[in-house]
């Protein structure tokens, strides 16, 4: 795009000038048009449906199709609006809500730290290796993505099981005699998120670390410092955003994960997914389970904000 | 060139009479129909099915209440239509135009009534019970002989105990286990009452360190593959663990029981949804499933009892004598059957269920 950013799509198109003309007489040039697409597909797929989900969490549920009350009715030229604010209410009454936010970012967040931990050096590894090698180890984090999610996460049922891999391999060295019980804790939900969301944490990290300046490392330790304390001091720092980037990408979708807990975890791991699941089908409230998401929409907002703010600094540096 | 020329006509044709007989979009429970019902079906009437499937009622139940799923038939159990009913999600069964509809049982049909009024929105498709499955060998070795199918496997914190280290599944369904619960408490399984409520969640919560997991369909690999010996499940579910058990050949031996202190009855129902594309080819394929042979081999297939009483002659002696999918008169009398429940009862309900299950 940056080579002629102000042609518009005049110039490409066959025939195009005539088009082109059109356009930008609606106002719709080539930036207005590169801005256009994005913000339709988040008008479409992001603020309706959220605008949907809000209305139906100030509605009451009843017995009907669809299962809940109207918001708002036209009758006779008069427009009656119902809006029931009980449901965020109801929310505050019974502590489980709140106990089950916390777990989820509880959990989301060790999920995280543990990605973290392993992700970086993964990552930094990869921006350090020869130049020619770096596709083929990007190609190997990337790789597990084209085998089905749901089948990985399956795949973890068969080590982890009473009679499954890992248990059968440690009786038969005899380094046990009782298998462990792994799956249905929250270890296994741990493992299940740690592997799933890796690439989303190395991906980010290994973009930000190959860019990183050798000459700074050398300064460093021309300077005397010792690996350690550039690594602590220079490396480090300069990682922030990558860093900050790869773990909202892995904690974000971590804390609504419905999916991993519910294979993985055991009856006892609460996540708000799990509550989500209950309000909507075991109770059919469709308000009180849009309303939980709403919250859960806001519990996210403050880490998302926090990466846009990270990624605007980070444009602004280079 | 000319044999492409004649396979492409007769494809035409094919495709042509397709059309013309239309088609079917089913919805219904995994593992429930013989392996050729619907191929037979499609054979006989030259309607093309088109088959999904799904593992629990509250699915289903959220497709209904959405609307527009496109389905044709659904078979939900008798409780769940009977509050979908409610809510108009369903057409009328035209039964003149079903000419096998005479075959059922009509005890059964009066059963059903209770729930679905003059049978006017659902036809029964097969019955089953909520009972005890278990691996023989693994739970004779742990638990006295009078204790093995009965529902102290589960219920009785001592015997649970003894159960735990080979492995206890529970179905994660509040109502299908708190009605037991209630059952073996001597309560009316159906109570709404907040009292009896608290006493059955006290109770579960008091077995609840023994219970390895909830779940509603896992327990059939686990059972059979002997990493869980002992469930609260689905008759048919546990029968079929028990076949895929002596097919592998490891020495798993599994049964069913309907516990002597008397279980929960359940029926799933046809139902045709009110806004069904093709409602007359749902009534086309309810009738054929009401033939005689053609349910027969269902049961003879999934281990469930149908309601239909001229298919019993087709249904073979190992199935018709087993009590866990027959039960004789004696236990038949000791089942109950489930209600729908009012909105704010389920709550309750859901909320004391995760009670149990989380400790919070």
């Amino acid at each position: 795009m940056s080579a002629a950013p102000d042609t518009g799509p005049s110039s490409r198109l066959p025939g195009g000038p005539m088009i082109g003309r059109v356009l930008e007489r609606l106002g719709l040039g080539g930036r207005g048009l590169v801005i256009a697409i994005p913000t339709l597909w988040l008008l479409l797929f992001f603020l309706i449906p959220f605008l949907v989900v809000a209305k139906i969490s100030l509605s009451e549920a009843a017995i009907a199709r669809p299962p809940y009350l109207p918001v708002w009715e036209w009758v006779d030229g008069v427009l009656s609006v119902n809006l029931n604010f009980g449901n965020y209410l109801f929310l505050l009454e019974d502590p489980l809500y709140l106990s089950a936010y916390i777990e989820s970012i509880k959990i989301a967040g060790i999920s995280t730290f543990i990605a973290l931990l392993i992700g970086y050096p993964m990552a930094y590894l990869i921006a350090r290796s020869p130049e020619n090698q770096r596709n083929l180890l990007l190609m190997l984090v990337v790789l597990p993505f084209w085998t089905s999610f749901l089948l990985r996460v399956y795949a973890w049922i068969g080590f982890l099981k009473a009679n499954g891999i890992i248990n059968n391999f440690l009786m038969w060295t005899g380094i046990i005699d009782e298998p462990l019980i792994m799956l249905q804790t929250d270890f296994a939900v741990y493992i299940g998120i740690v592997y799933s969301y890796l690439p989303f944490m190395i991906l980010p990290l290994y973009a930000n670390l190959v860019k990183l300046d050798q000459s700074y490392l050398e300064a460093s330790a021309d300077l005397g410092a010792r690996p350690a304390t550039t690594f602590l001091t220079v490396t480090l720092p300069l990682s922030a955003s990558g860093i900050i980037a790869g773990c909202m990408l892995v904690f974000i979708p971590a804390v609504g994960e419905f999916v991993i807990p519910a294979l993985l975890g055991g009856p006892d791991t609460l996540m708000i997914g799990r509550v989500l699941w209950d309000e909507f089908f075991s109770n059919r409230d469709w308000p009180i389970a849009s309303a939980v998401a709403i919250v859960m929409l806001f519990v996210l907002v403050i880490p998302i904000m926090l990466l846009r703010k990270a990624q605007s600094a980070d444009e602004g540096a280079s | 060139m000319k044999n492409l020329a004649i396979t492409c006509s007769a494809l035409a044709l094919t495709a042509g009479a397709a059309l013309a007989e239309g088609e079917l979009n089913v919805y219904h429970w995994s593992d429930y129909v013989a392996e050729d019902t619907i191929a037979n079906f499609e054979a006989a009437t030259g309607i093309k099915v088109n088959y999904d499937v799904y593992d629990s009622n509250e699915v289903l139940e959220a497709k209904m209440l959405t609307g527009s799923s496109g389905y044709d038939v659904v078979v939900p159990s008798v409780e769940f239509l009977a509050r979908q009913a409610q809510a108009g999600v369903y057409a009328e069964i035209d039964k003149a135009a079903l000419s096998n509809y005479g075959n059922l049982d009509p005890k059964i049909l009066e059963i059903i009534a209770v729930n679905d009024p003059d049978n006017t929105y659902g036809v029964p498709y097969m019955m089953y019970t909520v009972g005890l499955g278990y691996n023989i060998d693994e739970v004779s070795s742990r638990i006295d002989a009078d204790k093995i199918g009965s529902w102290d496997m589960v219920f009785d914190p001592e015997t649970a105990a003894k159960l735990a280290d080979c492995g206890i599944a529970v179905l994660d369904s509040p109502s299908e286990i708190m009605a037991p619960a209630l059952h073996y408490l001597g309560l009316d399984p159906n109570s709404e009452d907040s009292g009896d409520l608290k006493q059955a969640t006290e109770l579960l919560l008091s077995v609840r360190p023994h219970i390895r997991y909830f779940h509603s369909s896992q327990y059939i690999n686990d059972l059979a593959n002997g990493d869980i010996c002992v469930t609260v499940g689905y008759s048919g579910d546990v029968l079929q663990a028990r076949d895929r058990a002596s097919e592998a050949g490891q020495g798993i031996n599994l049964t069913y029981a309907i516990p002597a202190e008397g279980g929960q009855v359940g029926f799933d129902m046809m139902a045709i949804p009110d806004d069904a594309p093709n409602p007359e080819n749902a009534l086309k394929f309810i009738n054929f499933i009401l033939e005689p042979k053609i349910v027969a081999d269902i049961t003879n297939y999934v281990y469930y009892a149908n309601p239909n009483t001229a298919a019993t002659e087709f249904v073979i002696d190992d199935v018709k004598n087993d009590p866990g999918i027959y039960p004789p008169d004696a236990i038949r009398a000791k089942l109950f059957s489930v209600k729908p429940h009012s909105s704010r009862y389920d709550r309750s309900l859901t909320r004391a269920w995760t009670t149990i299950k989380t400790g919070k």
